[in-house]
């Protein structure tokens, strides 16, 4: 215990918890995506999945326990993911006092500068997306136990289809820097970190498209 | 040709400091960067007022104290080599140029485009000594070394502590210096016996240095001179997560 609290201490063990606990949020991003696609299966497929994550573990585990744990590891997550994000921009603003009359970008990428609004911009979508469909008091017509239903009328507002489109394409740019960076900051890339670039861009990008295809195919009405 | 300069002047390490505009006249596109800024200061001299101070010494890049900020860029615009190995016909005439001192807490403006890189060396001073027999000269060969290893080694020991890399960082982090510092005595076999407690007082040393944290922007790499890749930040990373974890 220790050690890690001395490993937290420095940069280096702050940003290896901003790596773990963002590859565990990635990790739930892409078992999020595999869910929402369901969609094209149609409502039954869809409810069910819903039921599904509310009935796993049975019978060794009670109705919702599995969902709260998973809920709980990734609360956990995005406050340590957060916490350490603060802490260390606070360090990083006292470690340049006076800036460059014009800074320079020499290879940062517009995904590796935005990582910090960009993550604000993600929790704030976060809270919006549980009020829409999860509680439903951001939602026109919310009815509890018909997510289908929920998905399709909320997405048929074209300012909530807009917002999550948006969102979507930040996420995809945190994604992006966030999960090369996340194996560099562990220390996973031996050599040639371009080639984990490539892989992060191409996760990102089917990311991206996957979940934004759900809203476009809600206003075209090719989901119903 | 003609040069306009902007440069920071800062007479010490708690005065304010601020741009004052300098002409260089019949500039010789063979000249250095620095030679261009010899004449500068020798007109200054003439005209009885301060030279403009800036560090050099090696003017072939080996000894990395060189360093400025040549609008916004480190080392001025040319990829890999520094501020002396840079010269005037990479500008065009009538240009206007920048000139500021790396900028970073960790790095204090000593005079104008001087600062002080002591922080740099205490980490260095951290790293401690490695276990070799001294005495009479060793055998060339008695330790073998795979080329591949060599070779990497060489990559990290090309810094020359200039510290770019921090300028060039949005966050002046100094995970790249340091990363190459630790690489390269890690990797061989000479280095093995104080791997761990190297890494481990090196890192702590750059933490206390009021340095920034490493976003892997990768700003230090394309700013660095000797081209260091930041795979090797990577790699310190592995080392201080496993000499901490496992060590
Ligand atoms: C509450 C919302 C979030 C905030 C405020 C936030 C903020 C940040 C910040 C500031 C960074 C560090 C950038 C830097 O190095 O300067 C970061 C990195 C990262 N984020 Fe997030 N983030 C959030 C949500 C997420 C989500 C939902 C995911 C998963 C998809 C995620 C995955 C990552 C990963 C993998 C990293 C890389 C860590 C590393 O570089 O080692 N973040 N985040
Ligand atoms: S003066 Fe030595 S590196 Fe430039």
């Amino acid at each position: 215990m220790g050690r890690i609290l001395r490993l937290y201490r420095s940069s280096v063990g702050k940003k290896a918890v901003m790596g773990v606990t963002g590859l565990l949020l990635f990790g739930f991003v892409v078992v999020h995506l595999a869910g929402n696609l369901k969609v094209y299966l149609g409502p039954a497929s869809f409810n069910s999945y819903a039921e599904f994550l509310r009935e796993v573990g049975a019978p060794v585990f009670g109705h919702s326990e599995i969902l709260w744990i998973g809920r709980s590891v990734l609360l956990v997550a995005l406050v340590l993911h957060v916490a350490a994000a603060i802490q260390l921009w606070l360090m990083a603003r006292a470690a340049r006092p006076v800036n460059y009359r014009r800074p320079v970008h020499l290879e940062d990428t517009y995904a590796s500068r935005t990582m910090r609004w960009g993550g604000a911009i993600i929790f704030a979508f976060v809270l919006y997306h549980l009020m829409h469909l999860t509680w439903g008091n951001a939602h026109p017509a919310f009815v509890p136990g018909d997510p289908y239903h929920n998905l399709v009328r909320g997405f048929q507002s074209l300012g909530a289809s807009a917002a999550y489109i948006v969102a979507m394409i930040v996420v995809g740019f945190h994604i992006y820097h966030g999960v090369w960076s996340s194996l560099q900051t562990l220390g996973v890339n031996q050599e040639n970190h371009e080639r984990w670039r490539r892989l992060s861009a191409f996760i990102a990008a089917a990311i991206v498209i996957g979940n934004i295809s759900i809203p476009v195919a809600v206003l075209t009405g090719i989901v119903q | 040709m003609q040069i306009t300069l902007n440069v920071w002047r800062q007479a010490g390490p708690r005065a304010l400091g601020r741009f004052e505009r300098y002409t260089a006249k019949d500039v010789s596109p063979h000249m250095s960067f620095l030679e261009m800024l010899d004449v500068v200061n020798e007109e200054l001299i003439e005209a009885g007022k301060d030279p403009i101070a800036f560090e050099h010494d090696c003017r072939e890049g080996i000894c990395g104290s060189c360093g400025m900020v040549i609008n916004g860029v480190p080392h001025g615009p040319k990829p890999a080599i520094t501020v002396c190995q840079l010269h005037m016909r990479s500008f065009n005439d009538g240009d206007e140029v920048w000139i500021e001192p790396w900028r970073a807490k960790a790095f204090p403006v000593i005079r104008d485009l001087v600062i002080d890189r002591s922080a740099l060396d205490r980490i260095i001073e951290a790293g401690g000594y490695i276990s070799v027999r001294s005495g009479s000269a060793p055998d060339a060969n008695a330790i073998a070394v795979p080329k591949s290893i060599a070779d990497t080694s060489m990559d990290a020991a090309a810094c020359i502590g200039c510290g770019a890399c921090v300028a060039a960082c949005p966050n002046a982090s100094a995970m790249l210096f340091t990363a190459a510092k630790v690489a390269h005595l890690s990797k061989l076999p000479q280095g093995q016996p104080e791997r761990q407690q190297r890494v481990l007082n090196m890192v702590e040393q750059m933490e206390s240095e009021s340095f920034g944290y490493c976003t892997n922007h990768g700003a230090c790499q394309t700013a660095c001179p000797k081209e260091i890749s930041i795979d090797f930040i990577a790699y310190l990373n592995r080392e201080l997560l496993t000499a901490t974890l496992l060590g």
